[in-house]
């Protein structure tokens, strides 16, 4: 196909010590949005490249709840987003199951909570055609042991669990097999060279090699979630006008419930559990925020979350947390008065033909449920701007089940290593049995990535190695030995790897290492500082 | 039913088993103290063999070479710092008197010298320590001449491999390579430090790793392997492993648990009671109280109820990790007698941003208060009993993961902590004699 359009020379007049990549679309950040973006076009016959500066679902795609919504979360403050929430589920679930696990949902309602509210949801969620049963109390609770004794109120809706990482992964796979798109991470925009109203090339810069990379596309999609103003400040934009919402969300240790859990209310702070594979999350909050840097968990935000779950399921109260994480809502400036919560969590497209640019497209806000939506949207733009008249099969094409998100899912590896039954084949990660051969596939097929050295944190964005009780602390040792072993680290930088893994582990770690935690952070420091001496690496 | 409690008495009760509780159990054998000692031994297990006295001094990036001209520094710097509170002279009585306890029990030591040894990690970086086991010795021996050495590893062994310990070290030893022996009559699969070190107690075990070590030598003669020689017999087990291959041979510490942890634990476990030391492991003490004659402990184990009588109590319940202080989401407490415990203002400010900062954590810091006679202070400042001594990383003003000094603290408290004891049960029993 038109694979032959990457070419790399490293000899390019304009910038002599940068590399030149060529493609037909740039596309901007490597969200579940932009890898969509990737895929479509890809179906199209469109090359793309695809960079993020840090690596995939860095931003909100792999900071969230992890919730497929019914819908029935917004049908009383966005009733066209409940919608759409509704049709781009029920795709989802049948074109990438391999992602999606059909928890089904409760809205659950507790003494003391607006029961008109509570009487109106079905009416609510009628409007917005999304299903929903009213349960007796008795049966919520026989379906969900733990939840409230004070419990009113209950509905069934058909919420689910999804996989950001899986759904990202494996877009960015699928889009190189069919066309070889190329996706690299840890791959910074510095700035676009913008002629006559066209952008011409973007100047990257690699964050871990400072190595320059000069990238010629004909057009450049803008998929930088909460980055996406900044991003199109550089080429010159000011008509991308973001609010900044932070969500502050919970990882449970446990796996409470086996439906997802909502309160039975408007949006608001810690209303909504979900359980994704053996953990549950817990969350959000919503505050308003100024800058992107820094973000990150309050002990006040922490505390309200837990004393909020634990109205509706009081175990939480006395459970153990093993991250807290913060991650930005980009939410679209000027849709009302009212707080965050109720602004648009709708989504926008920005040709910025005002702005006096015809190549360039920023696809914004949003989220996670519709991201095949917003890709198509953003695809539908740059293919007709390409001349390309082929129309987008997303909503048709299953997403194919590949290698490239296998080991993310939670079970999977144990379920194949016990399948292949080689003993010589050596679980790494205790907590989530995750063996060698899933290290050494891993390492060997970085989907769709120029071939580089992969850190133990890219080996556990693609995995569950870091995601159990002990949050990598004895894995990211024996994964960094066992790749030192196979000779795929040969120097100092495996142990610099392993330091920053356990440095970007900890920052979910720092404001809950409270009961059990605080023994396990106490021996995961003794030995990877006390031991290992991983706090003085410079000075040897 | 209630069940009867089976009582003991002992002029001393040590309340932890962690290497404070096992130094002042065998600091207050040798003073001829009555001892029981009681508490979780855990923790053991996860030291690596090596002693630390001081290998950082906090904030610093640089390696201590002389932990005795640290602990000058140390004690200018930081008066509130428990190793400033103990003599140098005392902390280097107190390492030689466990070291020799220990070379007694069948693992031998090297004795406390001038300066720290720079020691391998199964990381391939190293680290300063005061006391390594016989058995390590001859490692930081061969990386100081640059000795030819080959890191032998073993297929099946997780978390040890010998090209990291090359990869990492290879630069600056260059005679430094590494081969992969399959263990002798295991069978394909996974293997543990644990079950090899057993094995390796049998002398025919012993000759098939040999002659496998042999074979891997080449023109080396020292040879490097995790540590797995042997579990009650190492310093035997080493030196046969020497006499039949003729060449040198060190181990360096795996990841925890470790056999060395363990080997420490089940010495100490099988030494202390044939010295006359009531021993009630891996329970912990529910209740502790005072009296004006003495104190009484409680504990469960399986058979039911035990009181503890006793005269005077040593607190080395340790951090986190052992249970001595536990981590609320308001608050750090400590778990027994919850005594005042020193620490950050709020969770905020128990951990920096960065895990592997260098400067260490606020978190680490907090613990427990005591006076110049080892005791814990109360919320009113003043000794919370004339009976109560306290010993290790429970002790707060020091960040025993930073600055290198585990065993180090652990030490030297629980010998200022046991010859505080002794002066107590030496001067009541000269008031209880001088009574008409």
């Amino acid at each position: 196909m038109t694979s032959a359009m990457s070419t790399i020379s490293s000899s390019h007049p304009a910038s002599a010590d940068a590399s030149t990549l060529e493609t037909e679309v740039l596309i901007i950040g490597g969200g579940v949005t932009g890898t969509g973006v990737m895929r479509d076009l890809a179906l199209r016959g469109i090359h793309c490249v695809l960079i993020d500066k840090v690596d995939l679902c860095a931003g909100a795609s792999g900071g969230n709840h992890g919730l497929l919504h019914s819908g029935a979360r917004y049908v009383s403050t966005d009733l066209d987003a409940a919608i759409e929430c509704r049709k781009e589920s029920e795709l989802l679930k049948h074109l990438a199951p391999q992602c999606i696990e059909a928890t089904g949902g409760l809205f659950v309602g507790v003494d003391g909570d607006d029961p008109a509210f509570a009487e109106r949801f079905p009416e609510l969620c009628r409007r917005a055609a999304i299903g929903c049963e009213e349960l007796t109390v008795a049966e919520a609770r026989r379906l969900e042991p733990h939840l409230s004794d004070r419990l009113v109120k209950a509905y069934r809706v058909a919420d689910a669990s999804v996989d950001p990482f899986h759904l990202a992964l494996a877009n960015v796979d699928h889009a190189r097999l069919i066309n070889g798109s190329i996706y690299r991470s840890h791959t910074e925009l510095v700035h676009f060279e913008v002629i006559d109203g066209e952008i011409r090339s973007a100047h990257c810069r690699d964050r871990r090699t400072h190595a320059k990379l000069v990238i010629r596309a004909r057009q450049v999609v803008n998929a930088g979630g909460a980055w996406a103003m900044d991003i199109a400040h550089l080429a010159g934009c000011t008509d991308v006008d973001l609010v900044y919402a932070k969500g502050t969300l919970l990882v449970n240790h446990d796996r409470m419930t086996r439906h997802v859990v909502n309160r039975l209310r408007p949006p608001g702070d810690g209303d909504i559990l979900v359980p994704g594979g053996t953990v549950s999350l817990l969350g959000t909050t919503s505050t308003r925020i100024e800058h992107l840097d820094h973000v990150g968990p309050t002990v006040d935000e922490i505390d309200l979350i837990i004393r909020e779950g634990s109205a509706m399921i009081p175990a939480l109260a006395g459970a153990r947390y093993t991250r807290a994480f913060s991650r930005v809502r980009p939410l679209l400036q000027g849709a009302g008065h009212a707080g965050d919560r109720a602004a648009s969590r709708g989504f926008a497209l920005m040709d910025h033909r005002s702005q006096g640019l015809t190549n360039f497209c920023t696809i914004t806000g949003g989220k996670l449920t519709t991201f095949r939506l917003m890709a198509e949207k953003a695809a539908d733009l740059v293919a007709g701007r390409l001349g390309n008249r082929q129309a987008g099969t997303t909503a048709s094409v299953a997403l194919p089940i590949g290698d490239a998100g296998r080991w993310t899912e939670p079970g999977a590896a144990p379920r194949q290593w016990y399948a292949l039954g080689n003993p010589a084949d050596m679980i790494l990660c205790e907590c989530e049995m995750v063996p060698q051969s899933a290290v050494d596939q891993i390492v060997a097929v970085p989907p769709g990535e120029a071939p580089q050295q992969m850190s133990i944190e890219a080996i556990s964005l693609r995995s569950r190695v870091g995601k159990g009780p002990c949050q990598g602390s004895f894995c990211g040792i024996r994964v960094s030995s066992y790749l030192y072993d196979r000779g795929y680290y040969r120097d100092a930088a495996g142990l610099a790897y392993m330091r920053d893994f356990f440095d970007e582990r900890f920052k979910g770690q720092r404001l809950v290492v409270w009961g059990q935690q605080a023994a396990q952070m106490e021996l995961a420091e003794a030995l990877h500082c006390g031991l290992f001496g991983l706090d003085a690496l410079q000075a040897d | 039913m209630i069940e009867q409690p089976r009582s003991f008495a002992a002029e001393l009760a040590v309340i932890g088993s962690g290497m404070a509780g096992f130094a002042a159990s065998v600091f207050a054998v040798n003073r001829k103290i009555a001892t029981a000692l009681t508490g979780n031994s855990g923790a053991m297990a996860y030291t690596t063999g090596y002693l630390d006295l001081l290998g950082r001094v906090d904030g610093s990036l640089a390696a201590v070479a002389d932990p005795w001209q640290a602990l000058e520094h140390l004690r200018q710097a930081q008066p509130g710092h428990p190793l400033s509170r103990i003599t140098t002279a005392d902390i280097r009585s107190a390492f030689d008197e466990i070291t020799t306890f220990l070379a007694e029990g069948g693992i031998a030591y090297s004795r406390a010298g001038a300066c720290n040894i720079t020691a391998l990690t199964p990381a391939g970086t190293l680290k300063q320590t005061l006391c390594v086991p016989a058995t390590m010795a001859a490692g930081p021996k061969a990386l100081a001449a640059k000795a030819a050495c080959v890191i032998v590893d073993f297929e099946g062994l997780k978390g040890f491999s010998g090209r990291e310990v090359v990869a990492n070290l290879g630069a600056r030893w260059p005679g430094l390579v590494t081969q992969r022996l399959a263990f002798p009559d295991m069978p394909r699969g996974e293997v543990y430090p644990e079950v090899m070190a057993r094995a390796l107690e049998v002398p025919a075990t012993r000759r098939k790793l040999a002659a496998a070590l042999k074979g891997v030598a080449g023109q080396a003669h020292v040879i490097g392997l995790p540590a797995i020689l042997g579990m009650h017999r190492p310093d035997q087990v080493h030196a046969d492993l020497q006499r039949l291959t003729g060449l040198e041979i060190f181990e360096i510490p795996t990841m925890p648990p470790s056999v060395p942890g363990v080997r420490l634990r089940e010495l100490l476990e099988q030494a202390l009671p044939r010295k006359g030391v009531t021993l009630i492991p891996q329970h912990k003490v529910t209740r502790l109280g005072f009296d004006g004659d003495g104190a009484t402990l409680e504990l469960h184990d399986s058979f039911g109820p035990i009181r503890l009588r006793v005269q005077t109590v040593i607190l080395a319940t340790g951090r986190f990790l052992s249970g001595g202080l536990e981590a609320h989401p308001d608050r750090i407490r400590e778990h027994l007698l919850d005594l005042p415990v020193t620490q950050p203002a709020g969770r905020a400010d128990w951990y920096r941003e960065r895990y592997t900062d260098g400067r260490g954590h606020p978190i680490h810091r907090a613990g427990i208060e005591i006076d110049a006679e080892s005791r814990p202070l109360g919320q009113d400042g003043r000794p919370c009993s004339e009976r109560l001594f306290a010993a290790g990383v429970i002790v707060a003003h020091q960040d025993w993961i930073r600055s290198r000094s585990g065993a180090g603290i652990a030490i030297a408290t629980a010998y200022g902590a046991v010859a505080a004891a002794e002066r107590y049960l030496r001067e009541s029993s000269g008031r209880l004699a001088a009574r008409p």
